[in-house]
């Protein structure tokens, strides 16, 4: 594997790789967990950290390090399906949009200027209030990847929008190639690192917009997250009543998972074009 | 040899072009927009199984706010109504814009009877107030920085700062804040907790309430201002690395320009370009980030207006906060738009 | 015979390149000696990629890495005095530049900073270096210059874009002879202009020259416009010169087996017969054949071309040549 060789000479893609498979290990644990996640009571309530409960227990009576690694796992899973499925609508929107140009292309890139100009948050919690009540790890994907699409689909767009430029593009047109054979044989390769590097940006967007969504109650409270983990120690008070422990838990994990996954998509776009880093801005 | 391309002889007809090309597509992008968010805004109510009506309801109880009867059937009246229940789903859909037209949001639940737009304009000039000055620092300090540790990359503090913001960048507004919270006014007790003021105080033109004003503003602004600043910085520095490499500074550097005149006149003034439009792009993100920014600290924006009303279930409070909000985004990003020729020859003419 | 107002000792100017840990070293310019005269146009030819801008960015003291000044001497005669000016400051070789050696660019599209008007553009140049006193007045000197060179008066007011290619390659000619320099040095200046505007473009250079009785160095590898306006060219090929000679002397005796390429591939009036140029492409300066760097491709080539470089032997007045059929040169080294 000679890129991740070459990756890996760059010490910020070294440190977040290392930071990210321990955050994975962490979430990985969560299936050894001797508690219920869902479960309040299973554990004297508000212990500080000790050698049988490593990171303490909280006011709820559950253990802070294996709820953490729950609230890992679950995180990771949103932005995952946010992630992934975001990329879809980005890949076909940005493809779609770059190959076939004219009025297709006008239209569907002002659907996503128009994603990316309107306060997102704010729609987030209109369409959270409602569907509260079916809300789980899914549907918030769900939910968050509709909104993820839109720059990345740009993205795409100026590369197919280059790529055409190319002279295999008309060798292959006059050569009778179909669209979708055209798009996914010829443009796919070159898109594939792209897609990868806005699938990290995105999975981190959606890490911090479910985090916000969960402190303001807008998410489904008894499946464990990093937000909603937040959101119980704030809302009993940890931070008046110094249980550091707790509130700070989820804190330090998702700062160490944010700027890992930031500093990993950083260094992958470097690699890739050394001359433009592709980013965006988290809301 | 005749003289080409007369400069006067040019400059003449691109009024209208200028017209044509650059100002009727934003227009019509502006008022796209709009249209479309208050359509969205209108319809996500509507997408949901259960009469939106009794939702609301739900909702509220489910919150634990407390509405006596009187209270219940005047707030299902006004919902009913600000739905425009009655009809079809055009009649409603113009109902509502009619509405938003004269300025009305309905009626608050948690503050009954206050309307909605009410609320909103006592919260206003503490947002107002909070994202001028944040996004004018932040934009500045963060371009002027990034800038010159563009085009001295390679000395050690322009390194310094590049790892610093690529620490703070990635953290999103909620963490940031609550992370300088817990530091500043938990951990070291150098700034107030909460608020706008001190509780109890009325507001007044003195010397007194504004230094009060002022010193409860400075934990959230400083947060804002770091964070976007952060983001300026790293984009207006690689853009700068860009135009660093672009003809024409190689060429002034070649015609032994002095480097005082390189930096600002031909980097960092290019550079600023896309710095401009950029900030077009991300005003509605640097929004959402003053307003969850403002839930952190209880400053008494929009921002806790807005956590207020999701607290108590105000589904027409939020709705109101909405689409004010893709009203005033908007039309800021149409006002940074429009002032972009003003910076950027090319578009004025040609 | 003239003043030398620029000479070089032999010359080496390699780009280091550092690729996966691997240093790869380009030999731009190996080994030059150049000798060029007061109120002469001096030509340098040659194919693209032999190394001619890179001489020229060493002529004009403006080596930065990844090029390197590996070894030599760059001498400017200023006020009387030949200054080695690779030694210089910064600061110093700032001063010199504009005022006593100036630039004319190759294309003039994207040296012109976009957002300014050209008069802004103009006035950086001339306040950079003028000191505060005088600056009214070589502005307005600006202005009758530009008149005098038959731009239009409002070309100031105008913006880069709102010009065509080749008015703005005469406003940056223009911009390099404001300080009234005693060399000036064009690269490619004509290249990216088409045919009719070009010969405007080399009237003005000349017209300039004329008028300041100063320095031309011209690199283009257009041997066309070289016989307009040169007096001397050297021909250049693998970061060597290999000929060097008065413009006749060149076009009329060429001697090096590569000059005659260069030469035969002009169009003459009434030859119907094909133009024969030289086979084969130029070496990859990362990797110059060993002896002649032109053996390879030389119609003539004998055994010793292929193990040892000659030096230049004196063909006639002003017209030498680095080759082995004319000798093994003793007139100065060019391996």
């Amino acid at each position: 594997m000679k890129v991740f060789k070459d990756l890996f000479r760059d010490y910020r893609f070294a440190l977040s790789f290392c930071v990210l498979v321990v955050l994975l290990i962490l979430a990985g644990l969560s299936f050894f967990s001797p508690y219920d996640p869902t479960l309040w009571g299973a554990v004297p309530r508000d212990l500080s950290p000790s050698a049988k409960y490593w990171l303490g227990t909280d006011s709820n009576g559950q253990d802070v390090f294996w709820q953490a690694t729950f609230a890992v796992r679950n995180s990771l899973i949103i932005s995952l399906i946010a992630g992934l499925v975001s990329r879809v609508i980005a890949v076909i929107v940005g493809m779609v949009s770059g190959y076939k140009g004219g009025a297709t292309d006008r239209v569907l890139m002002f659907l996503g200027d128009s994603l990316l100009v309107i306060p997102l948050f704010l729609i987030m919690v209109m369409l959270s209030m409602l569907v509260r009540q079916y809300m789980n790890l899914l549907v918030l994907g769900l939910l968050l990847s509709f909104f993820g699409w839109a720059w990345d689909a740009r993205l795409i767009r100026s590369l197919i929008l280059s790529l055409r430029e190319r002279d295999f593009t008309q060798t292959a047109i006059l050569s009778g190639t179909g669209t979708l054979r055209m798009v996914l044989n010829e443009y796919m390769p070159f898109a594939m690192p792209l897609i990868f590097s806005t699938l990290i940006n995105n999975m981190s967007w959606a890490i911090g917009l479910e985090m916000t969504l969960a402190i303001l109650g807008l998410v489904n409270m008894s499946i464990p997250t990093l937000g909603t983990m937040l959101n119980w120690a704030i809302s009993y008070q940890a931070i008046l009543l110094m249980r550091w422990w707790w509130i700070g838990t989820p804190v330090v994990l998702s700062i160490f998972l944010f700027i890992a996954l930031y500093w990993m998509s950083v260094s992958i776009s470097e690699y890739l074009d050394p001359r433009t880093r592709i980013q965006r801005v988290g809301a | 040899m005749p003289a080409q391309g007369d400069p006067v002889g040019r400059k003449e007809g691109s009024a209208l072009a200028f017209v044509k090309r650059y100002l009727i597509p934003r227009l019509i992008q502006y008022f796209l927009v709009i249209f479309l968010g208050i359509t969205a805004v209108f319809f996500i109510p509507r997408m949901t199984p259960n009469d939106p009506v009794q939702r609301t309801l739900q909702e509220m109880k489910a919150r634990g706010s407390y509405l006596d009867p009187g209270t219940m059937d005047e707030i299902i009246a006004d919902l009913t109504e600000m739905y425009g229940l009655g009809g079809s789903w055009l009649d409603q859909y113009f109902a509502f814009w009619g509405r938003l037209f004269q300025g009305d949001f309905g009626v608050s639940f948690f503050q009954f009877p206050t309307r909605v737009n009410v609320l909103i304009n006592i919260a206003l000039p503490w947002t107002l107030g909070l994202l001028l000055t944040t996004t004018f620092f932040s934009w500045t300090l963060g371009n002027i920085i990034g800038g010159l540790a563009g085009y001295y990359a390679r000395r050690s503090w322009s390194r310094v700062l590049d790892t610093v913001a690529m620490i703070v960048r990635p953290l999103p507004y909620y963490i940031f804040s609550f992370g300088m919270l817990l530091l500043l006014a938990y951990v070291v007790r150098w700034f107030p907790v909460s608020g706008g003021m001190e509780i109890g105080r009325t507001v007044s033109f003195s010397w007194e309430f504004i230094k009060d004003v002022l010193w409860h503003s400075v934990l959230p602004a400083l947060s804002l201002v770091i964070l976007g600043g952060a983001v300026m910085f790293q984009t207006m520095k690689l853009i700068v690395q860009n135009v660093n490499a672009e003809n024409f500074v190689q060429y002034a550097k070649l015609g032994g320009v002095t480097e005082s005149r390189i930096v600002g006149k031909y980097v960092i003034r290019n550079a600023l370009l896309p710095q401009i439009t950029g900030l077009a792009l991300s005003l509605g993100q640097i929004f959402s980030g003053a307003l969850i920014t403002e839930i952190v600290f209880s400053y008494p924006g929009l921002g806790t207006l807005l956590y207020n009303a999701i607290i108590t279930g105000d589904y027409n409070l939020i709705m109101g906060i909405t689409v004010f909000s893709i009203f005033a985004i908007t039309t800021a990003i149409l006002i940074v738009d429009l002032t972009y020729p003003l910076f950027d020859p090319r578009v004025r003419y040609n | 015979m003239q003043n030398t107002v620029l000479r070089t000792e032999q010359l080496k100017a390699f780009y280091v390149l550092d690729q996966f840990g691997a240093q790869k070293v380009v030999k731009a310019v190996n080994e030059v000696d150049l000798d060029i005269r007061e109120n002469e146009v001096y030509g340098i030819a040659g194919e693209s990629g032999c190394g001619k801008t890179t001489l020229l960015k060493a002529l004009y003291n403006a080596i930065e890495p990844p090029l390197r000044l590996v070894g030599g001497k760059i001498y400017y005669r200023v006020n009387g005095k030949d200054v080695d000016v690779t030694t210089l400051s910064a600061e110093e070789k700032r001063k010199l530049r504009w005022e006593f050696i100036s630039y004319v660019p190759q294309g003039s599209m994207s040296v012109l900073n976009p957002v300014l008007k050209l008069k802004e553009t103009y006035q950086d140049f001339i306040f950079s270096h003028v000191s505060r006193q005088s600056r009214e007045e070589a502005l307005n000197l600006a202005k009758s210059h530009i008149a005098e060179l038959g731009l239009p008066r409002n070309v100031l007011d105008a913006y880069p874009h709102q010009l065509s290619g080749g008015m703005r390659q005469r406003v940056t000619i223009a911009l390099a002879a404001l300080l009234k320099p005693r060399i000036i040095i064009g690269d490619e200046p004509t290249t990216a202009l088409d045919v009719v505007v070009q010969r405007g473009v080399v009237q003005l250079l000349k017209a300039i020259q004329v008028k300041l009785q100063n320095t031309i160095v011209l690199v283009t590898h257009d041997m066309g416009v070289q016989a307009n306006i040169a007096d001397r060219v050297g021909i250049m090929y693998a970061g060597k010169i290999v000929e060097e000679g008065t413009t006749e002397k060149i076009y009329g005796e060429a001697f090096h087996p590569y000059t005659r390429y260069l030469i035969n591939s002009l169009p003459k009036f009434g030859d119907k017969t094909m133009r024969e140029s030289a086979p084969g492409s130029p070496p990859s300066l990362a990797n110059v054949p060993p002896g002649c760097p032109f053996h390879p491709r030389c119609p003539r080539v004998m055994e010793i071309c292929q193990s040892q470089m000659p030096g230049f032997t004196t063909l006639g007045a002003d017209h030498k040549a680095a080759c082995w059929l004319a000798g093994e040169g003793k007139n100065g080294k060019a391996s």
